[in-house]
């Protein structure tokens, strides 16, 4: 029941994120902003749009975004929550999640080569050297959490709150997975979520040809993914799991509102990194995981 | 064993036969049906036993060492099924390939000896399988070993192809010197040659040097197998030899580099705790390399090969789990691991052998395997597309096919070994495990610009625009191999299971704590293929919902968005080399790709080229001055041979009066 309840909550509740650091931005940068459930109602439109499809692509190009989606949508399955552990969970199912978002990845970088457009090969080829660079990070996140909880699955790893859960060591561990949740979501200071033409751009000119349903299905698995990053860096930090059921959700939900916020606040205050920048940030993170991993592993 | 035999008999036949038959267009039938024959009564023979059965089958033989020892057991079994799976497919497609008015090569039709050494490859594969005794599996090993040259070299008359089968003769005889001292040592210490023998000589400890002998067989076995630094002839053989022979060489002679591996552990008897070590650096930095340098290639056919050294990595990577494991007696990562490498052998032969067929039809139907000449094929040769995508998926270690089960049973094992005493087990350990993730990261890029960038967009030349789809017979191999891997990602738990089998014969191994392990992990793939069940569920219910939306909403096609741009060409399209730019402005050295920009002075340059290669750094920095200084050693000893034949009678004379008084 509870585990049917997160998931509920995971796949209405995850285009609210959106809408909530938009709300969040507009507000710093003093504007009023859109309504809190445009992606809502983008979704909505969408779905009842024809599409135009370019004449060069093939059955790749409607495949991807629906693979894309559903490997996002299976990674959820094997998310915990407040309610109590994931749907599925073995030993090692981080690897699981990981690969899954991977083949999301790749069904949307093989549906923007597949329109042969130069733009969607650039964000395309950038996908792919970023996030090979990201999975390293938090396969090391996922390890300093399975050292500390001594758990090799996601569900006795997180939101446990073992009495390290506040240990200095492990207080790297949100972080990283903080700014990986950047990087993997196209956010500032990786990618910028706003423009559209840019030639800096990395997620959303891989999509610029896709319309109707498909983008309904991209925005929608962006959502998603951005919900999936938003709970595992809440899980890693609160001890959810502890706490009678009205109040873990109440807290789990006040984090993800929490992480939201933050990713405005970044947005608001920082400009988007050049692009050779971005592996630094990355190789940085990678250095604090291996530390914290190490601190872990000592003790 | 009956059936074991029958095939070889098969195999010898169809070799024979297309020799007796050389020049005419029947070679071309008997030599394939031959070693299609033998390889599916080798399969018969596989599966007609229970996998942990084990039998010996032994005959003198007229040499003074050594005696005509052959045996299955469950190694030997696992590592014959990608032999005889891609035997049979690679024999289809290469006849399909060499068939018809074959082009002739310098005048003459070369099948008849093609196909000879064809069977030959496979009769010396299965022997080096079933081989049980040292100088039978020496002899097996360079049957196995010669063969290739001749198929490499079946277009002799360019000179890349010239080369790339010197490389590889050069390389296998540096590796099989290192096996002959290997085996000769051991026959020094034990007096024995027989592998049963030499196993009980070595675990009674009269073994003196074990670590030198450990050295010798990962240098001979790993520079079969393909590790760095000895990998370097796998990028130049793979490109030159015909596609089927690519397959069968990539998806099963090099897996006869890990089982020699294998083999020599298991003789070894007791590992040094650094062997393992050893291997699962060695193996990691194999994978890592391998990876990123396909990644930087251009060529599909050298991408495929550096993949090839990438998985063999990975295999590395297993069994030095499965070493260190057995040496601190961690029964779960020891069976995990060993079960781990076969497992990740078997899966990557079927997507290397699918891969290089594929590669091989894109070759007949373009000419040419350089990304920059294809592009948009997915639409001219769609079985082939979708057998590549296919093939990638798996290779790239994605769900829900079973590379990833491959790759997590290897996880696990790492995971299982997190608690190892000690500082630095556990960071090797974190280290081995974020390296692996970085693998599969550089391997779902490499593989989705090798099939982005071949199948999908525009084509890039005319003769991209006009590839002819492949014939029937040439694409029967391909959807057989695709059949085996959907067969494969359906009952991954079971495939871990007869991997296990191997495993669990493995000596030194407390039975009961691995079975138990294997059941474990067996159970692990079976949720995840739960996963793997709800994302191919989800897509089609997505792809479902999506075609009654659009039928409901209309459908307009269009050119693809230009930006604005109103003269788009294919030309503008990403590359080879545009789509590693990202990873190689972080990573060029690893990649070892080098880039050179030649452009007119001045601030308004009317012309610029860039060139941006993929060379081995290895060969070029280390190999070629290595072998150019031991070319001019070789050249200064010429003045002894300078053709005068009354002197060289004066050589023997002296030789003779030397030989005299030495004795004497």
């Amino acid at each position: 029941m509870n585990t049917l309840a997160q998931l509920l909550a995971a796949f209405v509740l995850a285009p609210l994120l959106s809408g909530i650091i938009n709300r969040v931005k507009a507000r710093i940068g003093g504007r009023a902003g859109r309504p809190i459930l445009q992606t809502y109602y983008d979704l909505a439109k969408l779905v009842r749009k024809g599409a135009v499809i370019s004449r060069t692509t093939s059955w790749v190009f409607a495949t991807g975004p629906a693979v894309s989606l559903a490997a996002t949508a299976a990674a959820l399955l094997l998310l915990p929550g407040p309610g109590g552990p994931a749907a599925i969970g073995f030993s090692g199912d981080f690897m699981l999640m990981a690969y899954c978002l991977g083949l999301s990845r790749l069904g949307l970088i093989l549906a923007a080569l597949d329109t042969g457009s130069s733009f969607e090969g650039m964000g395309a080829s950038r996908e792919a050297a970023f996030a090979a660079l990201a999975e390293p990070v938090l396969f090391l996140c996922f390890l300093c959490l399975a050292t500390d909880t001594s758990g090799l699955s996601l569900s006795a790893m997180l939101g446990t709150g073992t009495d390290g859960a506040m240990a200095p060591q492990r207080l790297f561990v949100p972080a990283i997975l903080f700014v990986l949740l950047l990087t993997e979501n196209s956010r500032i200071p990786v990618d910028d979520p706003n423009t559209h033409l840019e030639l800096t751009m990395i997620h959303e000119v891989m999509v610029l040809d896709h319309s109707g349903p498909d983008m309904a299905c991209i925005v929608y698995g962006a959502s998603l993914k951005l919900w999936l990053f938003g709970a595992l860096t809440t899980l890693s930090v609160l001890p959810v799991r502890q706490m009678p059921p009205l109040s873990a959700w109440g807290t789990f939900l006040g984090g993800m509102f929490a992480v939201a916020v933050a990713v405005g606040l970044v947005e608001s205050g920082m400009a988007r990194l050049r692009m050779e920048r971005v592996p630094r940030l990355l190789g940085a993170a990678g250095a604090l995981a291996a530390l914290s991993l190490v601190l872990m592993v000592w003790r | 064993m009956e059936l074991f035999g029958v095939s070889l008999v098969l195999y010898l036949l169809g070799a024979l036969g297309a020799l007796c038959l050389t020049g005419r267009e029947a070679a071309n039938r008997v030599g394939p049906a031959g070693a299609l024959a033998g390889s599916l009564v080798g399969l018969a023979s596989v599966f007609s036993t229970p996998a942990s059965a084990a039998s010996l089958f032994v005959l003198p033989w007229g040499l003074p060492i050594g005696d005509l020892a052959l045996g299955l057991d469950p190694a030997s079994r696992l590592f014959l099924l990608p032999v005889y799976v891609l035997g049979a497919a690679c024999a289809v497609s290469g006849a399909a390939s060499l068939g018809g008015p074959h082009e002739e090569h310098c005048g003459q039709d070369r099948r008849g000896p093609h196909w000879f050494f064809f069977n030959v490859l496979l009769l010396g594969l299965s022997l080096v399988m079933a081989a049980r005794d040292a100088v039978c599996f020496l002899v097996a090993w360079e049957i196995m070993s010669l063969a290739p040259f001749f198929l490499i070299s079946l277009h002799d008359d360019e000179v890349e192809v010239r080369e790339a089968a010197w490389i590889y003769l050069v390389a296998a005889h540096l590796g099989a010197v290192c096996l002959i001292a290997f085996f000769a040592a051991f026959w020094a210490a034990t007096g024995v040659t027989g592998f049963d023998a030499l196993a009980i000589a070595a675990r009674q400890g009269q073994l003196p040097g074990a670590s030198l002998l450990f050295f010798l067989a990962l240098t001979g076995f790993g520079a079969k197998a393909g590790f760095v630094p000895f990998h370097v002839w796998l990028p130049e053989a793979h490109p030159a030899a015909p596609s089927h022979v690519s397959a069968m060489l990539s998806g099963a002679m090099i897996s006869a580099g890990v089982y020699g591996l294998w083999r020599a552990l298991e003789l070894l008897g007791p590992a040094a705790p650094w062997w393992g070590w050893a291997l699962l650096g060695l193996g990691l930095a194999t994978a890592l390399s391998g990876i990123l340098q396909a990644l930087a290639q251009g060529n599909i056919k050298r991408l495929l090969a550096y993949s090839s050294v990438e998985n063999m990595g990975l295999a590395c990577l297993g069994l030095g789990l499965g070493c260190i494991g057995r040496q601190t007696g961690n029964e779960t990562m020891a069976a995990l691991g060993l079960a781990g490498a076969v497992f990740h052998v078997l899966n990557h032969a079927a997507f290397k052998g699918l891969l290089f067929l594929c590669a091989g039809e894109v070759l007949h139907a373009v000419g040419s395997v350089r990304l920059a000449h294809l592009g948009g094929l997915g639409k001219r040769l769609p079985v082939v597309g979708a057998c590549f995508t296919l093939g990638a998926l798996g290779i790239a270690g994605l769900p829900p096919l079973s590379g990833f089960a491959g790759e997590l049973v290897l996880a696990l094992a790492i995971l299982s070994g997190i608690d190892l005493p000690g500082l630095l087990p556990r960071v090797g350990m974190s280290g081995a495990l974020a390296a692996l993730a970085a693998v599969g990261g550089f391997a779902l890029a490499a593989f989705a610009k090798a099939a982005g960038l071949a199948f999908l967009g525009e084509p890039r030349t005319p003769a991209a625009a006009n590839a002819a789809p492949a014939g029937r017979l040439a694409l029967a191999p391909l959807l057989f191999l695709a059949g085996c891997i959907l067969a494969a990602a359906a009952f991954a738990p079971m495939l871990l299971s007869l991997a296990g089998q191997a495993a669990l014969a493995f000596p030194g191994l407390d039975p009961a704590p691995a079975r138990a392990a294997l059941a474990q992990a067996a159970d692990i793939l079976q949720s995840a293929g739960l996963v793997c069940l709800g994302i191919v569920a989800l897509t089609l219910a997505v792809l479902f919902l999506r075609s009654r939306l659009l039928t409901a909403h209309g459908v307009r096609r269009e050119g693809t968005w230009g930006c604005g741009y109103t003269a788009p060409s294919s030309r503008i399209q990403y590359g080879a080399g545009s789509f590693v730019e990202p990873t190689a402005k972080i990573l060029r050295l690893p990649m070892g790709l080098s880039r050179r920009l030649d452009m007119d002075a001045g601030y308004f340059p009317a012309r610029g080229t860039l060139t941006v290669t993929s060379p081995d750094q290895l060969k070029l920095r280390f190999f070629t001055p290595l072998f150019e200084v031991v070319a001019r050693t070789c050249d200064a000893l010429k003045v002894v041979q300078h053709g005068r034949v009354h002197l060289y009678i004066l050589y023997v004379l002296a030789t003779v009066v030397l030989l005299l008084a030495w004795k004497l």
